[in-house]
């Protein structure tokens, strides 16, 4: 058994939350070098060197990226021999998210109530997914989620009948539903099979992914690599003003369903993809 | 066609800008978003007057990241322009002038646009910290209690924008 003391956890909740939301991660850099180099549209590749500059300005002025900040996203992987001590474990990562977006001058995007929407001014709470799993560490991954293209996300309950065909119609027409709104180029995250929950995770988790990556799964890197083909043929283009890059990438996690169904779910994410991951 | 103008603008200059136009903006401009826009629903529905004299100014949909120690403002990009389209016309037909934001619009927005020869344009979502460099000035003048969605007054210097929807009825959005 191996003690961790919460307050680690805060202090490193607190410290990912402002570099994630400054400093873009390697991956999505490289990303949006290669949408820039391929895009074919003038006013797209001008759109597109903008979001380089940027990336650069956030960077070295620690302002930033987008004034979005998002809700925050927390991923916790808890090794099932972790004791945590001097705490409860949720309040340390809201502790942490109170914490970082105080002092990074990020913007405090949450309210308290769906309908009564009073903002809580430190962006808490966060949205907390545990899993347990072998081992003695843990690993944190905060996603910060903004909703320009959060709002443009969905879930389809289609049939088993409805096949592959029907998984590649709804993420298109999620896509093409998004348009300029979501600020693309995208990142697009699908969750199939599970239940209607289980599909929106994997969908959310599945944005956190290395940009470049593809499943292990042969079928599902191929659909992978078909849809974004297929989606970058919709030339929606850089901030939707038209172009040939209207996704960076496309990520999809599978999981088993029930005889009777068919769930997918589509995250769609904007160009400024923030993933960002510590073991402790 | 690239242009430099200077806001508020008059009728004409309204008048010429076409979609497609990449325009660079000097001068005041007026943020609001979702929860502003509902305050002033409330006073309008109520009778009382807005906190800010509409009237040919021009509305950035956008909430900002607070300023750093020095700074003017923090990161400062548009946000999704059709939460606000419950609200946009009726302020189209008490003289808007134009809004900045991003994103497709009602079919109600764009015949307001038509019908009150406004201008709709967008900002380059998520570049927040590129844009906030051509703001100048910052000062809260409404809705204080709001945080990041109160109504601020902006003083723009080449601020870059692209036209999306044009008072001849033309939209870049396919």
């Amino acid at each position: 058994m191996r003690e961790i003391n919460v307050n680690e956890i805060t202090n490193s909740v607190s410290s990912m939350c402002i570099e994630v939301n400054h400093v873009l991660s390697n991956d999505m850099c490289l990303a949006l070098d290669n949408a820039c180099n391929s895009e074919k549209s003038e006013l797209g590749k001008q759109i597109l060197n903008q979001l380089k500059e940027n990336l650069i300005i956030a960077k070295e002025e620690m302002i930033p990226i987008c004034q979005d900040t998002g809700m925050a996203v927390v991923f916790l992987e808890i090794g099932q021999d972790v004791h945590f001590v001097g705490g409860n474990l949720e309040d340390a990562v809201n502790e942490g998210i109170r914490k970082g977006y105080t002092e990074g001058y990020l913007r405090k995007s949450v309210v308290d109530d769906p309908i009564i929407r009073n903002n809580t001014k430190d962006n808490t709470p966060a949205v907390i997914h545990y899993s347990v799993v072998p081992g003695d560490k843990v690993k944190i991954t905060i996603s910060p989620k903004g909703f320009g293209s959060e709002n443009m996300s969905k879930v389809y309950m289609l049939k088993p009948a409805d096949g592959i065909e029907g998984v590649k119609n709804a993420i298109l027409s999620a896509v093409k539903d998004a348009g300029p709104n979501a600020c693309p180029p995208m990142v697009i995250g699908v969750g199939i099979g599970g239940t209607f929950e289980k599909c929106a995770l994997m969908a959310k988790h599945a944005l956190t992914r290395k940009t470049g990556e593809h499943s292990d799964i042969p079928y599902v890197k191929e659909l992978e690599e078909e849809m974004l083909d297929k989606i970058n043929a919709l030339g929606i283009g850089p901030a939707g003003l038209g172009g040939s890059v209207t996704a960076m990438a496309i990520n999809i996690e599978t999981y088993p369903t029930h005889i009777a169904g068919l769930p997918v779910a589509v995250n769609i994410c904007c160009h400024v993809n923030r993933h960002i991951e510590r073991v402790i | 066609m690239t242009k430099n103008i200077n806001v508020p603008m008059n009728e004409k200059e309204k008048e010429e800008l076409t979609a497609g136009d990449y325009v660079y903006l000097t001068g005041t401009i007026y943020t609001a978003r979702d929860a502003a826009h509902k305050r002033m629903q409330e006073a309008l529905e109520k009778g009382e007057k807005l906190p800010i004299d509409i009237v040919n100014q021009i509305i950035y949909y956008m909430g900002p990241s607070p300023a750093r120690e020095g700074k003017v403002i923090g990161s400062a990009g548009p946000t999704t322009a059709g939460r606000m389209d419950k609200y946009t016309p009726g302020l189209l037909d008490m003289g808007l002038g134009g809004m900045i934001g991003k994103g497709k619009r009602t079919q109600a927005v764009m015949d307001a646009i038509v019908k009150n020869g406004s201008v709709y344009f967008a900002a380059v979502g998520g570049a927040g910290a590129l844009l906030s460099k051509s703001i100048v000035k910052s000062e809260v003048v409404a809705y204080d209690d709001l945080g990041t969605e109160a109504i601020r007054k902006l003083e723009v210097e080449n601020f870059p924008v692209i036209v999306v929807a044009d008072s001849k009825g033309n939209c870049l959005y396919k």
